[in-house]
């Protein structure tokens, strides 16, 4: 977004100039009804995502374009619209991008079906192959009689004799 | 979790297959993915698919609510990306609308200003502030930048012949009327 | 001169990297023990040659050779020598550069070993890491070469080429653009040379684990050469991405070190595949099982290294991370390809020999609880890859762009985090082979009475989100446990030895150090938990515009705005910098400096103030993207409960790595 890059440089020089401009406090600002808080507008914005940076949450891209529709958002709010509307506008206007996770439709159910989907699958495979293991396991057990228990790993000799000591001590 | 087969035994076909099918979709679907992203989806020589642009209430098309590039099959269309927030559009503006102005009395040709994720109220004082004639709509849900682009950037202006092939791109802002007239004129030359 | 040079430096290490697959795999087939060195040696000299290569570079960063385009575009005047040097990494061609040369360094430590054991490995290991050495020096020489530099043609245009056009003149610009100023941060200058180390480290298993395939020689001896490096290449993966998240907190000023960005994810899929192998591996060692999932392991782990830095640059994937389009996606590609096809068959050609020596005895065992970790770790690996490739797919079925972002991982990852941080309490209870679940209630049960304490506790003290609650006592519960195995350990042996304290715990530690390094690591994760989930449920915020003198209230503090001023920094860039009191209970507390520098590309960077304590952190961010003055300023501020602990942990997890990998006498 180069073009983008340079409008915001553009947009920073301007917000230079205000600042040194601006002798006062900022104007309080004359609406009819109480303008929403910025607090109340991340809350909306923060489950947006800005429609031309890539991955980037509304409420934390600085952008002029974003600035702008974060004020569309407080417009909004203060027309009385609620979260759900001002999503379903966004959602109408700049494409399903805006949302944090795919609209729950169309081919988009994949994304929430397929990962439990393969982990459940995975889970079947492991619990057969433990089934698989167990039986061959008994196998050898059987014909053998005895059953030959596999050596001891060097690790566990130490944690056989870790165990025997504590009891001792006990 | 692969290796649940009873371990004497080679792979049995269906996970073969299972595997290899797993492999080569992931595969494709990433070729699929880097193809789209090296090459824009809409070249010159191309025709364009049909779109429907809603217009600002006043930037109307002979008093037409919304126009679609197939109604204006026989004139050359200059379709031209843009957004309030996007400062190189504002070097353009006054070039588009001049060359606009003098190609509307003949009516061979049609300019459509189609705001790039835009608010409206920042978009109409933009309008306003360019003295901005020709027809202005919203682009609705990324549609219309979609079917000319992958990755968008303002400014973008397409050229579409009176056939509705596309026949030149600008990206970027043009720097004079004439820039835009020449083009305009290569393209009604051609028939 | 000097570009010309590195460039051919560049070219003969292309050839000899191919020379040294070619002669290699020549030394196997015809059994030549001389094709086989000379092959090797081919190797060995890549490393001297490529650090002169990126040595040529660092010159021409240094100095300022601003006709050289790489040195151009990461590099300016006013930028201090450190981040000229370190620019190195800080843009795409030379970065590759970087990759190589760690990937020859790595390649050259290996040969050197002593291969008397495991002959037959040597010509595979050759050739695989020096084909993929060939791989990345085909992208420098053909595609992205560090050395073109800016010629000016007759027709007075600008071009960057290696060499000049017929009639042009070499153009050598006033100064350069400069590093991007996100990168201009401690954090991100060892962020990049971390995770590049973890992924090429892994590199090094991976030939070893093709040498085994091909030639079939299936015990696990590639296992125990490898483990050292596979180790390695885990810690500085994890200690990349633990910097790279400390590199988002500091700088991006947007109160999270997450984000869930596809670029993120991509760095973080090798360790998820790194991990479980870490794990697994060592059943393999212990019990001769799971030879066959080693390998599909390791297989990913390497596909995904090369599968991540190629979304990461070929432009496929859009994200604030990724360099620009470039070139290189197809080369990246067509590797990707042959190297996955070529692993797999190999895998499937050697399954039947690759069977289990031993059989699995008991659901209670440690290798059954180290397989259900496995797969634990392969459900977050299958949400994170998916997650990342679905807008790809969305977008060609429907050629409708959709953002999966955080909400989609954190809901289908928390809860498998929550069983892998369960099972890093139980698992190393249980023992090799088979356990009862009267052995591991023994050890169990003391350490759970305080872990089943702990919701209790935070439940009187007020806590009421059940995610919290839960969390927290899984985390209570392996930090029990794990300290108790200490314990238990210590006062064996301080009865037995009759030692004292310290003394039987550092011998406890040293005469076992994989074990209690590795436990000292578990440690170390669930006390980064701590901070992840303290700041994932508890994390309030609040953004007001206050006039001087003016405070607002957050999380029991109180923030005052002082003032602000503006001045110009001898690099050029503009700082705009507030000052603000933080209070608690009418106390004042400390004053914190929230600022944004404007760069003079018009890039900004926005860096918050922190008051940080072992509790929580207050991160203030000057807001400078709403209207300000020098009386009125918008201020964001984020309550970050015990976040510092996720860094405390990252420091306990290189301590308890060092105890686990600290060089032993050998006894292989």
């Amino acid at each position: 977004m180069k073009f983008a890059r340079l409008g915001l440089l553009a947009f920073l020089s301007l917000v230079f100039a205000s600042l040194f401009l601006s002798a006062g406090p900022a104007p309080a600002v004359l609406a009819q009804q109480p303008t929403p808080a910025d607090d109340e507008v991340n809350a909306i914005a923060q489950e947006l995502f800005c429609p031309v940076c890539e991955n980037v949450p509304l409420d934390v891209c600085p952008t002029e374009a974003c600035r702008q529709w974060r004020e569309l958002i407080r417009q909004m709010l203060a027309e009385g619209k609620s979260e759900e509307e001002i999503q379903q506008y966004f959602v109408e206007n700049y494409g399903a991008r805006v949302l944090s996770e795919p609209p729950r439709e169309g081919i988009n159910w994949l994304v929430y079906v397929v990962p439990p989907l393969a982990f459940l699958g995975g889970a079947y495979l492991l619990f057969r192959a433990f089934r698989t293991w167990q039986r061959l396991a008994r196998e050898p057990e059987a014909e053998a009689g005895s059953g030959s228990a596999p050596a001891a790993p060097p690790e566990d000799e130490y944690a056989a004799r870790f165990e025997a000591e504590l009891k001792k001590r006990k | 979790m692969t290796d649940t087969i009873s371990p004497k035994k080679g792979v049995p076909v269906w996970a073969q297959v299972l595997i290899w099918g797993g492999l080569l979709g992931l595969l494709a679907l990433v070729a699929i993915g880097l193809v789209r992203a090296q090459r824009p989806m809409l070249i010159v020589g191309a025709q364009v698919p049909d779109f429907t642009l809603p217009l600002y209430e006043g930037y109307d098309y002979g008093g037409a609510e919304e126009i679609a590039l197939s109604d204006l099959r026989g004139r050359v269309v200059v379709v031209n990306f843009w957004a309030s927030w996007c400062k190189p559009c504002e070097g353009e503006a006054a070039d588009l609308e001049a060359a606009w102005r003098l190609y509307q009395p003949g009516g061979e040709v049609v300019f459509l200003g189609v705001d790039y994720v835009d608010t409206e109220p920042d978009a109409r004082s933009y309008l306003a502030k360019f003295d901005i004639t020709y027809p202005n709509g919203p682009d609705m849900g990324t549609e219309i930048s979609r079917i000319f682009n992958r990755n968008l950037g303002v400014p973008e202006t397409y050229f579409i012949d009176r056939s509705g092939i596309l026949r030149y791109i600008k990206i970027g802002p043009f720097v004079s009327p004439e820039e835009i007239q020449a083009v305009i004129e290569a393209i009604l030359l051609e028939g | 001169m000097l570009p010309e040079f590195g460039f051919g430096i560049l070219v003969l290490t292309f050839l000899l990297s191919l020379f040294a697959a070619v002669a290699a795999a020549l030394g196997h087939f015809h059994t030549s023990e001389r094709w086989l060195e000379s092959g090797r040696r081919a190797m060995l000299l890549t490393f001297p040659l490529l650090t002169l290569a990126a040595g040529v570079l660092v010159y021409l960063l240094v100095s300022g050779r601003f006709e050289v385009q790489y040195v151009y575009s990461v590099t300016s005047r006013t930028m201090p020598l450190y981040l000229k040097a370190t620019a190195l990494w800080g843009g795409q061609s030379g970065s590759i550069l970087f990759w190589s040369w760690l990937m020859a360094a790595f390649a050259t430590a290996v040969s050197l070993r002593k291969w008397d054991r495991d002959r037959e490995f040597l010509p595979w290991v050759v050739v695989v890491t020096s084909l993929t050495l060939a791989f990345f020096l085909t992208l420098l020489v053909f595609f992205e070469n560090p050395f073109t530099r800016w010629w000016q043609t007759p027709g007075g245009d600008f071009v960057a080429k290696m060499f000049a056009p017929a009639g042009a003149t070499l153009v050598t610009p006033r100064d350069g653009e400069g590093l991007n100023p996100l990168l201009r941060h401690p954090g991100m200058i060892i962020h990049p040379p971390m995770l590049y180390l973890g992924f090429v480290a892994f590199v090094i298993p991976y030939a070893f684990a093709i040498a085994a395939l091909v030639t079939g020689r299936t015990d696990d001896r590639w296992i125990r050469i490898t483990r050292r490096w596979t180790l390695l290449a885990w810690l500085f993966l994890s200690l990349g991405l633990v910097l790279g998240m400390r590199w988002a907190y500091d700088v991006l000023g947007w109160g999270g070190y997450w984000g869930w960005d596809p670029v993120e994810i991509a760095a973080l899929l090798p360790w998820l595949t790194g991990t479980p192998f870490l794990h697994s591996v060592m059943i393999e060692e212990k019990r001769g099982m799971l030879k066959q999932w080693n390998m599909f392991l390791i297989i990913l782990t390497y596909s995904l290294v090369i599968f991540g830095t190629f979304l990461t640059r070929s432009g496929v994937l859009s994200s604030v991370h990724a360099f620009a389009r470039s070139a290189i996606g197809p080369m990246f590609f067509a590797f990707i390809a042959v190297t996955s096809v070529v692993s797999v068959a190999l895998l499937l050609h050697r399954w039947k020999d690759l069977k289990a020596e031993m059989q699995m005895n008991s659901l209670l065992s440690r290798e059954a609880f180290f397989l259900l970790n496995n797969l634990l770790f392969m459900g977050v690996l299958i949400v994170c890859l998916w997650g990342v490739l679905f807008p790809l797919i969305s977008e060609i079925v429907t050629g409708q762009k959709v953002t999966v972002g955080p909400p989609f991982y954190e809901r289908a990852v928390g809860p498998l985090l929550g069983v892998l941080i369960a099972l890093m309490g139980i698992a190393p209870l249980a023992a090799w082979g088979r356990s009862t679940l009267r052995t591991l209630g023994r050890a169990a049960w003391k350490p759970s009475i305080p872990a089943l304490l702990t919701p209790v506790l935070l439940f009187a003290l007020g806590m009421r989100n059940w995610i919290a609650l839960v969390g927290f006592t899984l985390i209570a519960f392996v930090l029990f446990i794990t300290l108790y195995e200490f314990w238990r350990g210590v006062r064996a042996r301080m009865k037995s030895q009759g030692e004292g304290l310290f003394t039987a715990l550092a011998r406890l530690v040293s005469r076992n150090r994989r074990r209690y390094g590795g436990y000292l690591i578990h440690i170390a994760m669930v006390v980064m938990a701590i901070g992840i989930l303290g700041i994932e449920v508890f994390q309030t915020a609040t953004q007001q515009s206050l006039a001087v003198g003016e405070s607002l209230d957050l999380a029991g503090y109180t923030v005052r705005y002082d003032s602000l001023a503006q001045f110009e920094h001898t690099d050029g860039r503009y700082v705009t910098r507030a000052v603000l009191s933080i209070f608690r209970d009418g106390e004042f507390l400390q004053e914190v400096y929230p600022r944004y520098d404007l760069y003079p590309d018009g890039q900004t960077m926005t860096i918050p103030g922190v008051r940080t304590t072992l509790a929580d952190d207050l991160y203030v961010v000057l807001v400078n993207w709403e209207n300000l003055s020098v009386f009125q300023a918008p201020f964001k501020v984020y309550h970050n409960p015990l976040i510092n602990w996720l860094w405390i942990g990252s420091l306990i997890f290189i301590l308890g790595y060092a105890v686990a990998a600290w060089p032993q006498k050998e006894q292989e």
